[in-house]
């Protein structure tokens, strides 16, 4: 706790030992408050299609049945096991200025949506996967029998069931994204106020020396990681609580 | 027959997503890589500068595993087995690497040991060289992949319950004995799993370590790191050819995650 603690300790030091006003300052700045809302809208949206993706793949993973499945499920963690810069310049390999199939994406906004997805895709694919493996196909199955269609059985069935699931993963997803630098740094090109986000800004203000107005960021970050971590916690204790009544 | 066609819908849906996202990629980049055959690849991997920086990172790894495998299932048992006042903090505390920018915890660090930071200043007397130097890069990587052990220790200590070893207990056994001999045996496959996970977040950490190390090209520069400068000096042949060496290790993670997974929910 010590080691986790102490350096964040220092972090919020470091961004208060001029006062409020200059962390009040640095915070919004236009480049940081451009950098900030870019990093919050793109990681809202990636947030979004992750959890229409995700819950899709995790139910195909679960209820489908087609050859080489067991390989398209040891797939999905690839994003985690692979570095990220790595990751980064694949993507430009594909969707960059050389590209074979004639996307090019590069130094856009869509680059970083793209970013973000790819470094996200494990998180609700595999918070839902586990909650419907769970719940017994038959269920699903007597809703058909008694005249259901299939989207009024997902809603009024499957859907309540793996909300917590999908939430959980979404908020996963969404830390990650808000945090994300190694996929970036290269695909984004770090525009100043086109695409640039929070942990890029963060990295320049630092290579410029400007530590104050670095740690009056990355304090704002903190919190947005912090607070997601508690609804993560609150999902968790509300949909155990559920299950008990 | 309506439900065959959602089903084969998605299927497809859920492939292409994929196939978009991830494999596409990540063949355009093996394709490119050996356009030319493997000779040019092989020597852009056997640099000095690119050696060395594998080899730092292997190094890191080394240090860094171990570390956060003995943390992980203290932590854990202490989680699931003690009670003590802040173990809601500590829960929190343990997850906080997973959710923050690898960039945040590299300034947090910068600013403990860097020359005016709290620790920098004595240890710049006593003439340690931490920031800009390995200590550092070892401390941000043990920092950024400390859950993992814990989180899959966790879940398979609630499991097992502690029965077992208040049996190992009331027949005279130490704490000792009964780690050894009831507890590490029941969540081994548990720990093998978190350290695998540990070792892919190690070899791939760039954000922190980017911020601390200072980038000193043949001294602080990890794999990752050199990827970035190969970019960065149009040698896309280079940066391609370490990435390639760094996903087919992340490919073997994938496959040791897979060949343990089922044994450790099966135990």
């Amino acid at each position: 706790m010590v080691f986790v603690g102490l350096p964040m300790a220092a972090l919020l030091w470091e961004a208060s030992s001029e006062g409020t006003q200059s962390f009040w300052d640095s915070v919004s700045s236009p480049e940081a408050v451009a950098a900030l809302k870019l990093t919050l809208i793109t990681s809202l949206a990636v947030s979004g299609l992750n959890a229409v993706l995700g819950t899709m793949t995790a139910w195909v993973l679960v209820r489908d049945h087609f050859r080489g499945k067991s390989v398209v499920n040891a797939i999905i963690d690839l994003p985690f096991a692979l570095p990220t810069i790595v990751a980064g310049l694949t993507l430009l390999a594909l969707y960059g200025p050389t590209s074979p199939v004639g996307i090019n994406v590069a130094f856009t906004q869509a680059a970083i949506v793209l970013a973000m997805m790819f470094v996200t895709l494990p998180f609700v694919v595999r918070t839902v996967q586990p909650v419907l493996q769970e719940l017994d196909p038959e269920v699903e199955q007597a809703a058909h029998s008694l005249g259901a269609s299939y989207v009024t059985t997902f809603r009024r069935v499957v859907f309540p069931n793996i909300l917590p699931g999908i939430l959980s993963g979404v908020a996963l997803a969404f830390a990650k994204a808000v945090g994300e630098f190694g996929s970036l740094v290269i695909i984004t090109g770090n525009i100043p106020f086109q695409t640039e986000v929070s942990s890029v800004y963060i990295y320049g203000r630092i290579e410029s020396g400007d530590s104050a107005a670095a740690a009056a960021v990355a304090v704002v970050l903190l919190g947005i990681s912090f607070l997601t971590l508690l609804s993560i916690g609150a999902v968790r204790h509300f949909a155990t609580r559920h299950d008990r009544a | 027959m309506r439900n065959l066609f959602t089903r084969l819908g998605l299927r497809v849906v859920a492939l292409l997503y994929l196939a978009v996202i991830l494999l596409g990629p990540l063949a355009i980049v093996f394709w490119r890589t050996f356009e030319d055959g493997v000779a040019p690849a092989w020597d852009a991997l056997t640099t000095p500068e690119t050696i060395n920086a594998f080899k730092l990172t292997l190094i890191i790894t080394a240090i860094a595993v171990p570390v956060n495998t003995v943390f992980g299932i203290v932590c854990a048992i202490a989680i699931v087995r003690r009670k003590f006042p802040g173990k809601a903090l500590l829960n929190v505390f343990i997850d906080l690497p997973l959710a923050l920018s690898p960039v945040v915890v590299g300034l947090a660090l910068f600013l403990l040991y860097g020359r005016e930071g709290w620790f920098g200043t004595w240890l710049s007397d006593h003439g340690i060289d931490v920031l800009f130097a390995l200590p550092s890069m070892v401390i941000a990587t043990i920092f950024v992949s400390l859950p993992f052990v814990a989180r899959e220790v966790v879940p398979t200590l609630r499991e097992i319950g502690d029965e077992q070893e208040q049996a190992a207990r009331t027949l005279g056994a130490t704490g000792w004995q009964t780690f050894w001999r009831i507890t590490l045996p029941s969540i081994r496959w548990a720990v093998i799993y978190g350290v695998i996970l540990t070792t892919a977040r190690c070899l791939g950490e760039y954000g922190a370590v980017a911020v601390v190390s200072g980038r000193l090209q043949g001294e602080t520069e990890t794999a990752t790191l050199r990827v970035q400068e190969r970019y960065d000096a149009f040698d896309l042949a280079g940066a391609y050819a370490i990435s390639i060496v760094l996903a087919l290790t992340a490919i073997l993670v994938l496959v040791a995650m897979t060949v343990i997974r089922p044994r450790g929910e099966a135990a």
